[in-house]
């Protein structure tokens, strides 16, 4: 080709242009540009359609005359047929739900995370992460069906028929725990994984024993990581529907009993909108406004986990 | 154990074989919480398995027996003599009924069949026991069964059979299936594949490719990785509020003029798939950036330096490299969208649906069916349930195991 250069013309057939060696427009490539930045900004439309269409029904809910905010917030009944709209019911079983989950989660997934990453040869490290993770993938009404049909009768079958009913925040928040314990386990393995290996090294060589090394050095080095984990989890258990809505389900109760049921924020909204539900009335903005309150949760847990991972990670290079 | 050491060795040797036993405990905990674990994976999956099988107790409000003609057994008769017996049991309105749904002439022998088990035959359940109790108390429950139903009659069954894929919803336990559910399934995947795939893979291309770090593009980066810690039953009423109610013109296909736009109602499965598209969208856009990222720079600068565009670069040397990470990203996200109950509940899904469905149909998925099911007191009901699990978690395993697989064949190391 080169022999074959004429004047006017560059090496591949191309006319040369006057403007020499200058960037050319490029239509095509601009137009492609401007679609790929539209489908990376329409995540942006997801969150303002979220925060829009929750405020503006909720914004209809404490317009109507038989709400107010205080009493939204401060009230312990949650009687939308007698216009009691307190959210406190909701909110404590929420929470009593995701304590249970979490305490079987927390110590189990670090645990089962240490084994992993420290104890584990690499055989069976291969073998147990993807069984953790199948677990991990398992849909939650799956485990709402497993929360109802084994652990509810083996809690009530312990406990005795007259303690435990048969819908109880124990066992919804017990099989909770069972589906976070994964993904608490698999952040902390990832976390535990990533602190080098000269830091273990170097406490053995200071004779400290294996638990030492994982314990006292891994252990605390890995702990922004951990704690992002835990609060993940925490936002995961909050804001999971399916379980409690089979297991735990039996309206609006305000009780700090585990063995009598109850209903969350999230198995209160999912029964409201079980049926046909009409458009403008105070039930159906009451979801909003409980959607809205659900979303304000979750989103401060996920914000406050990712300020930890990037504020007291330790870098090591 | 100091004493008897050759030589004092100070403060740490003093306390070391107490060190190794802590240590040694602590080993035996740390393992016994992964063996828990995988306990009650197993627990889970063998409940399920136990409320699949089992004896049922079957009273027929008609004999099937008595209605062998000529001693040639019901399933075996042609399919005239079978019309003749529904068109001689049925009212005459409730028989035209079902030749307007679809002539008899047209319908074969097994469907026909079907009918009269449905509509003449009529089993009605009397109680179900799991596999556990069939197998270890079977003589129990036939002496149970002789005692207080001496009409009934004990079967083994499979609440999980080739049938149960076959048959539509139906208000009996034993001729309900989960057809409608899969095809729903399937409708809502199709439609959320469509939208939350180009968008998701152009957003992570934008992002990896093109964005620069300036406050715009992170703030883009901060958001995604917002939404997806978003509890799924936002995007259900978000689902609600948008694709149901502000474009049921579009969602209900009223703007197509294919329904009368008095009616037209937007919990569709066009909404279904649109709700679920922006559920997994996020998690396909965390994935593919991974995957982008992972393919090497020198990639990009040689392809560049050989003078190709930008975008000849992205389109032939970054997204081939990338594909595979893409696909296996989004089959997970994938299946995470077909194990998802709660937005569909709260956009709307129907309770029975008898009819296959379309773009523009009222919906019903297999996790709704299975929450559905599970909800119901009645025990024949969660039998079902649990038939319709296994098939979810089927189909779940067939996609994650095609993820693995195009993960380890198709990953190149650079």
């Amino acid at each position: 080709m080169i022999g074959k250069q004429r004047n006017g013309v560059d090496a591949s057939g191309y006319p040369l242009r006057k403007e020499g060696l200058r960037k050319r427009p490029r239509v095509n490539e601009v137009i492609i540009q401007s679609v790929l930045f539209f489908a990376g900004f329409f995540s942006i439309f997801t969150t303002l359609g979220i925060v829009y269409e929750l405020g503006k029904e909720a914004l209809l809910f404490f317009r109507t005359p038989e709400v107010n905010l205080w009493n939204f917030l401060t009230g312990t009944s949650w009687q939308p047929h007698i216009n009691q709209f307190g959210i406190l019911p909701l909110v404590t079983s929420t929470f009593i739900t995701s304590a249970i989950a979490m305490t079987i989660a927390i110590p189990l997934g670090l645990a089962a995370a240490v084994y992993l990453s420290e104890y584990a040869t690499e055989k069976v490290r291969k073998t147990l992460k993807p069984i953790l993770e199948v677990l991990a993938g398992i849909p939650t009404i799956v485990y709402g069906y497993f929360a109802l049909m084994f652990v509810t009768p083996l809690l009530r079958s312990i406990f005795g028929r007259d303690v435990v009913e048969i819908y109880n925040m124990a066992s919804g928040g017990l099989v909770m725990g069972v589906l976070i314990l994964p993904l608490v386990a698999s952040m902390s393995e990832d976390a535990l994984n990533a602190v080098p290996r000269a830091l273990r090294e170097a406490a053995y060589g200071l004779g400290a024993t294996k638990l030492e090394v994982a314990l006292k050095v891994v252990f605390p080095a890995a702990l922004s990581g951990i704690a992002a984990a835990i609060i993940v989890g925490i936002s995961r258990a909050v804001g999971e529907t399916m379980i409690v809505a089979v297991a735990v389900g039996a309206g609006p109760n305000f009780t700090f009993n585990p063995f009598r049921g109850a209903e969350t924020m999230t198995g209160h909204i999912v029964r409201m909108s079980g049926g046909d539900l009409s458009y403008d009335s105070i039930d159906y903005n009451s979801i909003f406004a409980i959607g809205l309150v659900l979303f304000f949760i979750t989103l401060t847990l996920n914000i406050i986990s990712q300020r930890i991972v990037r504020r007291f990670r330790e870098v090591y290079e | 154990m100091s004493a008897s050491s050759p030589a004092p060795l100070g403060p740490f040797q003093d306390n070391l074989p107490h060190r190794h036993r802590v240590g040694a405990v602590w080993q035996w905990i740390f393992f016994s919480a992964t063996v828990i674990g995988i306990f009650v994976l197993s627990a889970l999956l063998l409940n399920i398995i136990d409320g699949a099988f089992g004896y049922v107790a079957l009273e027929a409000r008609v004999d099937p027996d008595t209605l062998a003609v000529n001693g040639v057994p019901l399933e075996e008769l042609p399919k005239e003599e079978l019309i003749r017996i529904l068109q001689e049991r049925l009212s005459a309105s409730a028989f035209n009924k079902l030749n307007d749904e679809k002539p008899f002439e047209e319908r074969s022998q097994a469907n026909v069949y079907d009918l009269v088990i449905e509509r003449v035959v009529k089993y009605q359940v009397l109680e179900t026991w799991s596999l556990w109790e069939s197998l270890t108390r079977s003589a129990e429950i036939r002496a149970r069964v002789a005692e207080e139903f001496p009409q009934a009659e004990l079967r083994f069954v499979s609440w999980l059979t080739v049938e149960t894929i076959r048959r539509p919803q139906s208000s009996e336990a034993v001729n309900a299936g989960v057809r409608t559910a899969i095809l729903g399934s399937l409708w809502t995947i199709m439609i959320t594949i469509v939208v939350a795939f180009p968008l998701g893979v152009g957003a992570a291309i934008y992002l990896e490719e093109y964005a620069r770090d300036d406050w715009l593009n992170r703030l883009i980066r901060t958001n995604i990785n917002n939404l997806a810690g978003v509890p799924s039953i936002i995007y259900g009423i978000l689902g609600l509020a948008i694709f149901v109610r502000a474009l049921e013109r579009l969602t209900s296909g009223a703007m197509f003029g294919l329904v009368d736009p008095t009616t037209a109602n937007g919990r569709t499965v066009l909404s279904a798939g649109l709700t679920l598209a922006l559920l997994i969208l996020p998690l396909i856009i965390i994935n593919a950036q991974e995957a982008i990222r992972a393919v090497p720079q020198s990639l990009r600068k040689a392809s560049l330096g050989i003078g190709a565009t930008k975008w000849q670069t992205i389109w032939a040397h970054v997204l081939p490299n990338a594909l595979p990470g893409i696909l296996t990203g989004t089959i997970l996200a994938v299946s995470r969208a077909i194990g998802e109950t709660a937005p569909l509940v709260v956009v709307g899904a129907s309770t029975a649906i008898s009819f296959d469905p379309n773009l523009f149909s009222r919906f019903t998925t297999l996790p709704i069916q299975i929450y559905q099911w599970t909800s119901r007191p009645q025990g024949e009901w969660r039998h079902l349930a649990a038939a319709a699990i296994l098939i979810l978690l089927t189909l779940l395993l067939s996609l994650n195991a095609t993820a693995i697989v195009l993960r380890n064949r198709f990953t190149k190391r650079f």
